[in-house]
């Protein structure tokens, strides 16, 4: 990585000298975002003994949205496809990973396969499908694709309502896909490495670890040729089939790669969750993950892991606001003006829109414009 | 042949519904070049002030329709200027996300009105049936049709003869042109989200007749966009004959495809529509009436 670099002594005092593209464009590329990055991973790895298994299921669960976030962000933010379809695709790779993984007996299909086996092929059947949506992302653009997107999401919930064989028909639904490799199971408790860890332990470490490569995989994906040429698309699609970039190739590729993510995100969602009720995957689960991205940062894989833990972590923060606010009711059917599962989905609402039209650029632009600050002070610039 | 014309009046019927929607999604479209998809809320808003003015205050129908359609009709003001108009000039995309959130937002608190259960609107039509030889429909069917044909009427001839009408047509054509001419370009955003507004709340009630409305209804008014798209997306006509196809083909698949089709599986017909608009969208991307985008690099 530091073969573009010049040496040390002609680099002294100016950190950020670069003499090629490869160092200018490598993955940690300053050595603040070196430490920093250590210090999250450090910081993610200890977390699970100060924490309640409360909460790190939420964080888990997060996790696994980021994974969701990246695959939206990579077609909708970095290539500009507009998807209202995330959910169809996280719903397909759910079931695929139970379908795989799920126990031969049982009322529902079930192969009884392991993670190895699951995993990827939740991702792939996904990613089978998006390629399928390629050929409209081809011929439209802009609100056309996203109403198409969108009348994806309302077959899909068809879809799953009646193949009922497969996901337990609705309200009824079937168990999430069983987390399980070569014998180790993530979804008990046990010891691993002399240290005794519970569920939601091991849950949290596979959930960060799986993160970790797509998050890498996805920042890999978005500086390499393949990013630039998605951005080339999305700046101006016509332009970019001018000097070279084929339109139909890219669209179509952006499409796959992030289905593959919603995929992989889909069967993972619902180990963590353990029960897949296939009337879940409907409009306002695409809305939820475009909330992520546009919340977190269009075009951002860290931006993309900011909205989503932040989502996230929503449901869990409004929970709390009764204890401040008496006239919003803490359970479904109190009194009040409102209650907390409405409060939510008003957040969702007005968050998306404060953001919109307030920071653009969402929680990664509100951390620049602090790192900027911060860089400079006590100077304005 | 009787249940054949009975699903055909039905779909009609419906379809004028989706029409009425199409419309308001159309106009909003050719003011702006954005998708609303805060028209679900404002469909819903509408047929929930129509119950509370027929039941709460006592109105007669016919006052409580107009009466709401004009109050929808200044929400939608209200939600253009607060959460739109900063917009202008952002990418079309952000704009329709914005609208998504707006529909989530004034969705939650027309949820808290409607309740759990379902709410009438006291139309009064109720169960009324007529019989036209052997066919026998709803008469509510009849009154969609009759009130959607009206509406659209008055609406063709205020685009076409009035001056703000005119006004309308010029900044869809060209805005910048337009505001050199001296037209507001901002009141007709304005005014474009109150007739679309109007529409939904009408739209609305039409479809809470009978059954009466609950916290599913919305759903009805993202079934306008496969009738925008098989249109085309800056076509007012064509929203009026891609919205009463829908209509039609949800009826006659919700009557056919059990006998036919029955591997489709139940309720088929709710998403037929979505099918229609891929086979549509698959051999003409701008929809029937739609004009094709030209562009220069």
């Amino acid at each position: 990585m530091t073969g573009g670099r010049t040496a040390g002594s002609a680099r002294r005092g100016r950190p950020e000298l670069y003499t090629s593209y490869e160092a200018d464009s490598a993955l940690l590329n300053t050595r603040p975002k070196r430490v920093a990055v250590l210090l999250i991973v450090a910081l993610a790895v200890i977390v699970p003994f100060l924490l309640t298994d409360n909460v790190l299921l939420i964080l888990a669960t997060a996790f696994v949205a980021s994974i969701g976030a990246i695959g939206l962000n990579l077609v909708t933010g970095y290539a500009g496809q507009v998807s209202l379809g995330h959910a169809f695709f996280l719903g397909l790779g759910a079931f695929t990973g139970a379908v795989l993984s799920g126990d031969p007996d049982g009322r529902t299909v079930g192969l009884g396969m392991q993670l190895l086996v699951w995993l990827p092929a939740a991702g792939l059947v996904a990613a089978a499908a998006g390629l399928l949506v390629a050929p409209f992302a081809v011929r439209l653009r802009g609100l056309y694709l996203a109403i198409v997107t969108l009348g994806l999401v309302f077959l899909g919930e068809h879809l799953f309502r009646e193949m009922q064989f497969i996901t337990g028909g609705v309200g009824v639904g079937r168990p999430g896909p069983v987390p399980e490799l070569f014998g180790f199971r993530f979804d008990q408790a046990g010891e691993v490495l002399g240290v005794m860890l519970t569920r939601n332990q091991k849950m949290y470490y596979l959930m960060f670890v799986l993160l970790l490569i797509m998050a890498v995989a996805g920042r890999n994906i978005a500086r390499s040729a393949i990013g630039r040429a998605f951005a080339a698309v999305r700046d101006r699609d016509i332009a970019a089939e001018v000097i070279g970039v084929p339109l139909t190739k890219y669209k179509a590729l952006a499409f796959t790669i992030s289905s593959f993510y919603a995929g992989i995100a889909g069967a993972l969602l619902y180990t963590v969750i353990g029960v897949i009720e296939p009337g879940s995957f409907n409009l306002l689960m695409s809305v939820q993950y475009i909330a992520m991205v546009l919340i977190g940062g269009v075009a951002t894989i860290s931006g993309s892991i900011m909205g989503a833990v932040f989502i996230t972590l929503l449901p869990r923060i409004t929970r709390e606001v009764p204890k401040f606010l008496p006239f919003i009711s803490g359970g479904a059917t109190g009194g009040g003006i409102l209650n907390v599962f409405q409060l939510e989905a008003i957040l969702y609402g007005l968050l998306i829109i404060g953001f919109l039209i307030f920071e653009p650029r969402g929680l990664y632009g509100i951390w620049i414009r602090t790192r900027n600050y911060w860089k400079g002070w006590p100077f304005s610039y | 042949m009787t249940d054949f014309l009975q699903a055909l009046i039905s779909g009609l019927g419906v379809g004028s519904i989706y029409a009425l929607l199409a419309v308001g999604f159309v106009i909003i479209y050719k003011s702006m070049q954005v998708i609303s998809f805060a028209q679900p809320a404002l469909l819903v808003t509408g047929a929930v002030m129509v119950s509370y003015l027929r039941f709460d205050f006592g109105l007669n129908f016919w006052i409580a329709l107009p009466l709401a359609m004009v109050l929808t009709a200044l929400l939608a003001l209200v939600i253009e200027r607060l959460a739109l108009r900063p917009m202008i000039g952002k990418p079309v995309f952000v704009v329709a996300i914005i609208t998504i959130g707006v529909d989530i937002a004034v969705r939650v608190v027309v949820n808290r009105f409607i309740g759990l259960g379902a709410r009438q609107v006291g139309d009064p039509w109720g169960l009324t049936i007529r019989r036209l030889g052997a066919v026998v429909v709803q008469e509510r069917y009849l009154w969609m049709m009759l009130i959607t044909a009206v509406v659209v009427s008055l609406l063709f001839a205020f685009f076409k003869y009035s001056r703000v009408g005119l006004a309308m047509r010029a900044a869809a054509f060209d805005q910048e042109t337009a505001l050199a001419q001296g037209i507001s370009v901002g009141q007709v955003f304005a005014l474009s989200w109150a007739i679309a507004g109007a529409l939904a709340a009408l739209a609305g009630t039409l479809a809470g007749t009978r059954a009466g409305i609950d916290q599913q209804t919305w759903v009805l008014g993202l079934k306008a966009l496969p009738a925008i798209i098989l249109g085309g997306l800056d076509s007012v006509g064509g929203a009026v004959v891609g919205g009463l196809a829908v209509g039609v083909v949800e009826a006659m698949v919700s009557r056919y495809q059990g006998a036919y089709f029955p591997w489709l599986g139940q309720n088929f017909s709710l998403v037929s529509p979505y099918v229609l608009m891929l086979i549509v969208l698959m051999i003409r991307p701008y929809g029937l009436f739609g004009t094709p985008e030209v562009e220069r690099v």
